[in-house]
């Protein structure tokens, strides 16, 4: 995915797909080991993301659109590119029903959807199709629906962007 | 009188200049101090694509080169340079090379934590700087770059939780085994996105080497900073650094402020702690584990290589060595700490006993160096105890004390320290 793109993906406040799940307490070292942090490229990272966890695990998380997880997904270091390792092995959002917070702040800074919302957590099953619009802050898995509280709007500007340095630049157009 | 604040609603409404700050307000602040390890050149390298952008404040940013040091492979050595030539570039002064240890450490040895202050880093353990009566926590690398360029940054105002521990703990029994305990009490999300004050006279009546033993551990239930109140050994350490007391503003929190929960916890009867493998509130006390096998021994990390800590675990190796066919790696944390453990005797010591003794800075615990084989073990004094951390995936790590780990050495298997400190030597001298 191209930076435009993953951008546009982002402004249009809906992303969505199949999902992957996982349990409770994935850290950054399983999302992202701090071997690979040599790197910031968004494509080199997805091919070692989640690699702790086996093959099986990587083949299904490439084929998937949203991450599904328990709670304090992303405890652990504040590398950002557990988020960016994502976003290359193409997620476009993560529902968990709870967020360590520096993986929080980098995934809305990197442009990576996170939302918290546990009831669409305990209905989801793994491949499930779960969409998330961050605008009207509703979840959706095969067609349910579940809510959950948008973003203030700091964060909101800032995921629409595509990130928080997209929204410095942006920020800086409109002063001029 | 107004409404009683926390300690973070104090830092964080002088911050942000703003008044009325609730938990869970966003308010942009400026932070007082910006530090980058290792991640600095991703720093550069995204804020070479914002052209135009000027700093706003170089006196800001800190550097330590700290993670990957010194360099191993050329990919590593390149990113170092990047780093040197933009300091020099840029006239960073708070720049310190491979030679100087962990950035958290480094940063306090020299004077630039100060108490009240808001400090951001590229690193989680950023909370470590509450030791010193400062607001640090951990944030990503294209936050410390856009905080380069405009000075501030947004930040949640969190809830706070009151941690008061009764002591005096028992002989062998640390800051570390107390801090183990509450993370496996409330869990690795038990303090997720608050901020930890640690109050009461046990507390207070801590180095400032050992608070930040807690304030670093406070990272692993989630927590945003963790704080000791600044008091008179804040200042007496300050002192000693050349940073007079009238050049800081101390945050001190209201009496009657408003706490999410305190947790009360008994030191006296708290026995060693062992953090198992995977997760940091894997805990257990160590009667449970003792007795299982070791590979290794990891001396190190910015939760416990200070002096006190590399002093403690020369305490008990002094006369003993390390049981064959275990490696015993200690990584002093900063240049200042080697420096003073080997005018002191302890670096000597640790030799004698068997052990080997690297450069100072992360070492082993971000996996550089020291790491593991397929199905070996180490007892760390580190903070983390993820899967592959050290090496292989199908390794273990355990984490506990410098005691626990350096009696573990002796035997070559998970060890209390009880079993090795006469009463006469337990109350380990504490230079830090």
């Amino acid at each position: 995915m191209t930076a435009d793109t993953h951008a546009a993906a982002t402004r249009s406040r809906r992303a969505g797909g199949p999902c992957i799940t996982f349990g409770d307490d994935v850290n950054t070292d399983v999302i992202i080991p701090g071997r690979y942090l040599v790197s910031i490229d968004p494509v080199e990272l997805a091919a070692h993301a989640f690699e702790p966890l086996g093959e099986e695990v990587q083949r299904r998380l490439l084929s998937a659109k949203v991450v599904v997880a328990g709670r304090n997904f992303g405890c652990g270091s504040a590398r950002e590119q557990a988020a960016t390792a994502l976003l290359g092995a193409g997620i476009e959002a993560v529902v968990a029903r709870s967020f360590a917070r520096v993986f929080f702040r980098n995934a809305i800074n990197t442009g990576l959807v996170a939302v918290e919302c546990p009831d669409a957590v305990a209905a989801a099953r793994d491949g499930d199709a779960v969409s998330v619009d961050h605008g009207s802050g509703e979840v959706t898995v095969e067609g349910r629906r579940y809510e959950f509280a948008p973003y203030p709007p700091t964060l909101s500007a800032i995921l629409d962007a595509g990130g928080l340095l997209p929204y410095l630049a942006g920020a800086e157009g409109a002063q001029r | 009188m107004s409404r009683p604040l926390t300690f973070a609603q104090k830092v964080l409404e002088r911050a942000s200049g703003e008044s009325g700050l609730e938990p869970g307000m966003i308010v942009d602040a400026y932070p007082d101090l910006y530090m980058s390890h290792v991640a600095s050149w991703r720093c550069i390298r995204t804020l070479e694509r914002m052209p135009g952008r000027t700093l706003f404040a170089p006196e800001r940013i800190a550097m330590v080169m700290d993670h990957l040091s010194p360099a191993q492979t050329s990919k590593t050595a390149e990113h170092h340079q990047l780093c040197r030539a933009f300091a020099r570039e840029h006239g960073i002064e708070k720049f310190w090379d491979v030679n100087a240890g962990i950035a958290h450490l480094v940063l306090m040895e020299n004077g630039h934590v100060l108490p009240g202050q808001l400090i951001i880093g590229t690193d989680s353990h950023s909370t470590i700087y509450g030791a010193l009566g400062a607001f640090g926590t951990g944030v990503g690398f294209s936050e410390i770059t856009a905080t380069w360029v405009t000075g501030k940054l947004w930040m949640k105002v969190p809830e706070s939780l009151r941690v008061e521990v009764d002591g005096p703990l028992q002989l062998g029994v640390f800051p570390k085994d107390v801090m183990l305990s509450l993370i496996g009490r409330v869990g690795a999300d038990g303090a997720t996105y608050c901020s930890v004050e640690f109050h009461g006279a046990w507390a207070q009546g801590l180095s400032v080497s050992e608070r930040a033993t807690l304030c670093n551990l406070s990272m692993e239930m989630g927590a945003k900073n963790a704080v000791v109140p600044a008091d008179e050994t804040t200042v007496a350490y300050l002192a000693e650094r050349g940073v007079a007391a009238d050049a800081y503003d101390p945050t001190w929190p209201d009496p009657g402020a408003t706490y999410r929960e305190t947790i009360q916890i008994d030191g006296r009867e708290l026995v060693p702690q062992v953090a198992c493998p995977h997760s940091v509130d894997n805990v257990r006390p160590i009667d449970e584990v003792a007795g299982s096998a070791l590979d290794q021994v990891f001396i190190g990390s910015c939760a416990n290589a200070k002096y006190d800590d590399l002093a403690q675990a020369a305490a008990i190796l002094e006369g003993r060595t390390v049981a064959s066919g275990v490696r015993l790696v200690v990584t002093p944390g900063s240049r200042q700490i080697l420096t003073d453990a080997v005018n002191s005797g302890i670096i000597a010591t640790l030799l004698e006993a068997g052990a080997l003794i690297t450069n100072p800075g992360c070492g082993a615990c971000a996996g550089d160096g020291g790491v593991m084989a397929d199905g070996e073990r180490t007892l760390s004094t580190a903070n983390r105890n993820f899967r592959g951390r050290m090496g292989s995936y199908e390794s273990e790590i355990f984490l506990a004390s410098p005691a626990t780990a350096a009696a573990s050495a002796v035997t070559g298997r998970i060890t209390d320290p009880r079993e090795f400190i006469p009463a006469s030597r337990a109350d380990v001298e504490v230079v830090a």
